[in-house]
């Protein structure tokens, strides 16, 4: 196993029991993350990114039921006691939300949130707390910082406010962050710019980063690693580049088609993949999840779950059809 | 019009923000401002006046308000400046009304954001104190009180205390279900904020909104409670004295001398108006979906 593995993931399953039956919102999810590594997780709502992520903050709701192991710096975070989590949080690993408007108390000043932070996690003097954020402000861009130390969330737009949420998450320089969606609430034009300051910081402190997304333009330009998604299962993990080239996966070849290309012709159709991504609920079908809505189905993908296998070392699928590996 | 939009860039506070609501609504402005001059009059009156709440002046007793001698609000039966008695009942019944105000929301706030945050077992055991306490008939505890303990104003004090809190815990504990399903909540848990800390940065401050403005309604109550505790003869004791306790005095001599219960309830009525005036003011100003 990976030496310096950060992170190490295995079998995770998160469900959820509700009138209707069981939900099986995450299942056997296993992968390990590097010092410094920055993993992308894409795939469709419902296909247990978020989950996966809130799994490893420890921040699941209650009424989650969740097995295997999830080792953060040899810690492990399932079933860690309250008081760890508090400990870790913020200071070795921490998560930026998706939305900026909601993620900041509305009646405290953004220096009096960030100095918070600092001060909880350690004894020091406010001087310092107050030149850190300011610090950590300056290094999200948010132009201004000494006057805007002072200012409410509201009197920020949308762009500067997660910056803010990024300087959060950022300050304390934890080992890990996980970003869900960071940048979907935003304007377009503002996402690029956030998500450019964004992959700076998190560079510059060498800190790992969990990148969750719908957009597989955001993944190529920041991730060193990709992992796809589908009903609760990883289908395709590999490094970024091969993911890119050489989508093994019918699901993630989809995904890739559906990217809208600017040079086509604009009467051509946009592509898309028919039908829906199963319901939870139902309980797991006998074959592949995604062999409903595959073109290119055998006998075999109803009858038995493919196992997600190494293809080559920074590559593992999870389809029947892809070649195996040559040895 | 140019200062102001100024003002609204520059606006330093949601509080600021707030203010300016209020200042724009004239009624609690006025509230506001009667409320400033009774509590003027509560404070200096026994200054201005030459004389003292519990002298006797045998020469002029039970007269009419008059200049003469400066009784500007005339003289009980014993010949007691009514202005200074009147000064003297305000400061006891505004002091009752603000510090029972203030114990109850102190507990309540505490009470209904710990139960509300915290939640499942321990709300519902919670809770059901509050409604157990909330079945007590509010007079008939204090009654008993008294008699058991003798007249004195601080267990009026208690005993009021004791039930307004209730409401309040109960108002907290809904709004803090809200707020703790708010994304910020889980941002400040993400990032290590432990529970107390939550409870006490993030979420209190957020539901103290509704706070307020029930509070500026409770002194008007809680000053009507004293004062009818007051009038059965269960509230302040002599020479001591409050508003309830002046009208009632009034009541009595209400055939042949009317300012004595005249002058003590208009202050009272002005008072309850001011508070409920206040009151309303607030809650258009501090009405979140006014704001933006």
């Amino acid at each position: 196993m990976n030496e310096d593995a950060l992170l190490v993931v295995r079998d995770l399953a998160v469900r959820f029991n509700g009138r209707r039956g069981a939900v099986h919102a995450v299942n056997g999810v296993s992968f390990t993350l590097g010092r410094g590594r920055s993993l992308g997780i894409v795939g469709e709502s419902g296909c247990g990114k978020s989950q996966t992520c809130l799994a490893i903050m420890g921040l699941l709701a209650e009424s989650a039921e969740c097995s295997g192991s999830i080792l953060f710096e040899g810690d492990e975070i399932l079933g860690a006691r309250r008081r760890r989590l508090d400990e870790l949080r913020g200071q070795r690993l921490s998560l930026v939300f998706q939305d900026p408007m909601t993620a900041l108390t509305p009646h405290r000043t953004i220096g009096q949130q960030l100095c918070e932070i600092v001060q909880q996690h350690e004894s020091t003097t406010h001087a310092d707390a107050r030149r850190r954020a300011i610090e950590i402000m300056d290094r999200v861009r948010i132009p201004d910082a000494e006057r805007r130390f002072d200012m409410y969330p509201f009197e920020f737009s949308g762009g500067m406010r997660q910056r803010v949420v990024i300087a959060a998450a950022l300050i304390q320089r934890p080992a890990l962050v996980v970003a869900d969606e960071p940048t979907t609430a935003l304007d377009v034009t503002v996402q690029a710019e956030v998500l450019r300051t964004f992959k700076a910081v998190v560079e510059h402190a060498g800190t790992s980063l969990i990148l969750v997304t719908h957009d597989l333009g955001v993944v190529a330009g920041t991730c060193d690693e990709v992992m796809v998604m589908y009903a609760g299962r990883v289908v395709e993990h590999a490094d970024v580049i091969s993911l890119f080239s050489k989508p093994q996966h019918p699901y993630t070849q989809a995904l890739l088609a559906c990217r809208p290309d600017l040079d086509a012709a604009h009467t051509a159709r946009m592509y898309t993949i028919e039908g829906r991504p199963p319901d939870l609920a139902r309980g797991e079908p006998a074959g592949c999840s995604f062999e409903p809505r595959c073109a290119h189905a055998t006998q075999a993908c109803r009858t038995s779950r493919p196992p997600l296998e190494a293809r080559s070392p920074t590559h593992r699928v999870a389809c029947h059809l892809s070649p195996p590996a040559e040895s | 019009m140019n200062q102001q939009l100024l003002d609204a860039v520059a606006g330093d506070s949601l509080t600021r923000a707030a203010w300016q609501r209020f200042r724009a609504n004239r009624t609690a402005v006025a509230g506001l401002v009667m409320l400033g001059f009774i509590a003027l009059f509560a404070i200096a009156g026994s200054w201005i006046s030459p004389h003292d709440m519990e002298t006797n002046d045998w020469e002029r007793i039970q007269i009419p308000p008059t200049f003469e001698q400066s009784h500007w609000f005339g003289t009980d039966a014993n010949g007691r400046d009514l202005f200074v008695r009147v000064s003297a009942g305000a400061r006891i019944s505004l002091a009752i009304g603000m510090l029972t105000t203030l114990v109850s929301v102190l507990i309540g706030v505490l009470y209904g954001a710990v139960a509300g945050f915290v939640g499942g077992k321990l709300d519902q055991f919670m809770m059901r104190i509050v409604d157990v306490l909330y079945a007590l008939p509010l007079f008939f505890a204090i009654i008993v009180l008294v008699t058991i303990f003798g007249r004195n104003i601080f267990l009026v004090f208690i005993a009021i205390g004791a039930v307004e809190w209730l409401t309040i815990a109960r108002i907290v504990r809904g709004q803090t279900l809200s707020v703790k399903q708010m994304e910020f909540v889980e941002a400040a848990r993400s990032l290590g904020a432990p529970q107390s800390r939550i409870i006490a940065r993030h979420v209190i401050p957020n539901v103290l909104g509704p706070v307020i403005v029930f509070s500026t309604l409770l002194i008007p109550t809680v000053i009507l409670v004293e004062s009818f505790l007051s009038f059965l003869g269960l509230g302040v004791q002599e020479p001591q004295t409050s508003w309830g306790s002046l009208i009632s005095q009034g009541a009595g001599a209400i055939d042949t001398s009317p300012w004595l219960l005249v002058i003590p309830a208009a202050f009272l009525a002005a008072t309850m108006f001011a508070f409920n005036f206040i009151g309303d003011g607030l809650r258009d100003a501090l009405d979140p979906k006014d704001e933006g």
